[in-house]
């Protein structure tokens, strides 16, 4: 296989790296607060001092993850300025204000609830430390929001316009942007599986617990509260997963053809439970994509338009145009794109030359094509396909796993009500699932990341810019040393925080073995 | 008030045990990012290229139409 090792591979690679990495730290803490929450309410309404104790426990370990995790996506803010500097520019507007509410919202947050959260027991009512406690997880929450509204923007860009003298888009209106229906779906399907993961985080360690024969009555209550907001995060996920895929569908319709390895377009097109990839399928060449499949007969139809009888577009149809559909081809896309480009660089050469009558002419000419832009930049029509085989493998990972996961919760739940998942039978295979299951939720929240971002390749705005326009002009050599920093400052914290929490883990609540 | 807050947080930072190696980690990272990375590694290029905004709004229009004569041959 030949790799590409150009600044703008570099560039990705380093991103989608630092992105991963810190991917690991958002979902947990996105849970593990409302876990948290939960835990103590239960404490606060019974007054049970084992519930209190519990409670402590599972924040600590929200504390040290939050410790370990908070500020690494500031790195991502840093490759913006400096690997990005095109694209960081032109969304500057855009981005400027969820970014500047998430980061002041945050810092609030931090600064009042955080330490009355940590500092304040015994020191405050217990009604007010358990509002902190909420506030800390609805709050953690909602500054997702905003980091979501910047992502669901560039998978849907609506709400600005160009502006061609600045060479920026600027924000039109903010209602639009704040509910473009990819940044709501992004935001629920990425919260509840936040929620999930961490419902299996604590899952984990409890099994961990039962294995060694320690703190039982600890980890089987963990194991209720976690079994059940497990559940019903499962099935929100399962929801808002289907919300998502319909809103592809509709905005990324390549995106949706690749996650599904669907070449030629179909009316009531089956869903693809699983299959292998022929590996050197190319759109166009007529070969069937799959070297062997399981298909779910009219599903794709049903998850994409809301109807068994309707045209799921294929990857070729997309590249290659299929009037029949009225799907314009890429290749005429990829004129006007460039035409765009050209009428772009004519009204600012004509601006410098201050003559105006042709500055607007090329700008009116300009407006007529700037939809395109994006496609002017590519260089064959075959450029606008995602790698089909990352997204795809991506997201039928992340679906087996999200598919498993609720049966693991009921599993459990059933067993815990029962009191028996000390028995000898379980702690031969549902225990040692369990203890895997932190580790699977890990893989299906990075899987669904990779669904994101590598299915919406090669475009860092849909349609209007792609990724090899976004980069700055600097060398190969200047990304490769700082990917290189960024892979041994991670791993040292990634290392730092397993370290710390299997310690933690290992001492347990403490407030002393809860038998 | 101003008081009770102010002995509310220095007391807490003091009575803190796992909480001290945590926030000796959160300082050194924020040391490596901010003043390492970011000063050394991680400058804003078009800050340190240009003073206005406008040059930097020509600058980049300038990058992303650098082939429109190219276009215009295809």
């Amino acid at each position: 296989m030949d790799f590409d090792l150009t600044m703008v591979n570099w560039a990705r690679a380093q991103f989608a790296f630092t992105a991963m990495y810190h991917w690991i730290f958002v979902p947990l803490t996105l849970g593990l607060s409302f876990l948290c929450a939960f835990f103590e309410t239960i404490y606060v309404r019974t007054g049970n001092k084992e519930w209190r104790a519990i409670t402590k426990f599972w924040m600590t370990l929200f504390g040290i993850n939050f410790a370990i995790g908070v500020a690494t996506g500031i790195i991502l803010e840093f490759q913006f300025g400096t690997n990005w500097s095109n694209y960081s520019w032109i969304v500057g507007d855009i981005f400027g204000a969820p970014l500047a509410i998430e980061g002041l919202f945050a810092f609030f947050l931090e600064a009042t609830f955080f330490a009355v959260m940590f500092f304040g027991w015994n020191r405050v009512s217990k009604k007010f430390h358990l509002f902190s406690t909420w506030m800390v997880a609805i709050g953690s929450n909602l500054s997702a929001v905003w980091i979501l509204v910047a992502n669901g923007w560039m998978q849907n860009p609506v709400g600005m316009t160009f502006n061609p003298e600045t060479a920026r888009f600027e924000m039109q209106n903010f209602f639009e942007v704040v509910f473009n229906p990819v940044a709501v779906s992004k935001f629920v399907h990425t919260s509840s599986s936040g929620f999930l993961f961490a419902s299996l985080f604590v899952l984990s360690i409890s099994c961990w617990f039962l294995i060694k024969g320690r703190h039982l009555k600890m980890a089987k209550r963990s194991i209720i509260v976690a079994s059940v907001f497990g559940l019903l995060s499962s099935s929100f996920v399962a929801f808002s997963g289907d919300e998502s895929a319909y809103v592809v569908a509709q905005k990324q319709p390549m995106k949706l053809a690749a996650i599904e390895g669907l070449y030629k377009g179909e009316t009531t097109a089956g869903l693809v439970a699983a299959g292998i990839l022929r590996g050197d399928k190319q759109p166009g060449d007529g070969q069937d994509p799959f070297l062997i499949k399981i298909k779910i007969p009219f599903m794709l139809s049903l998850l994409a338009n809301r109807s068994f009888s309707s045209f799921v577009p294929g990857i070729d149809d997309l590249v290659y145009g299929n009037e029949e559909q009225g799907i314009e081809s890429t290749a005429s896309k990829m004129a006007k794109g460039k035409t765009a480009i050209n009428d772009l660089a004519e009204f600012k050469i004509a601006r410098k030359e201050n003559n105006n009558p042709k500055a607007d002419l090329a700008l009116a000419r300009f407006k007529k094509n700037q939809d395109y832009m994006g496609y002017g930049y590519l260089d064959k029509p075959e450029e606008a396909v995602p790698p089909v085989a990352i997204p795809y493998y991506a997201f039928h990972i992340m679906v087996a796993l999200g598919t498993l996961f609720p049966v693991l919760f009921a599993a459990f739940l059933f067993y815990a009500l029962k009191d028996s998942l000390t028995r000898e039978s379980l702690k031969k295979w549902l225990l040692p699932i369990g203890l895997i299951s932190g580790f699977l939720g890990l893989v299906a929240q990075e899987s669904g990341w990779v669904v994101a971002e590598v299915g919406r390749q090669p475009w860092s705005i849909y349609g209007l810019l792609p990724v090899k326009a976004s980069t700055t002009n600097l060398a190969a050599s200047n990304v490769q040393i700082t990917f290189f920093m960024f892979f041994v400052v991670f791993t040292l914290l990634l290392t730092a925080e397993i370290a710390i929490m299997l310690k933690q883990i290992s001492i347990g609540p403490e407030e002393g073995p809860l038998k | 008030m101003q008081y009770n807050i102010y002995t509310f947080y220095r007391d807490g930072f003091r009575g803190m045990v796992l909480g001290k190696k945590l926030w000796k980690i959160i300082l050194i990272k924020l040391f490596v990012m901010f003043v390492i990375l970011k000063f050394f590694f991680f400058p804003n290029y078009l800050n340190t290229k240009f003073q206005t905004d406008e040059e930097k709004g020509n600058y980049v229009l300038e990058q992303i139409t650098r082939n429109a004569s190219l276009n215009k041959l295809k």
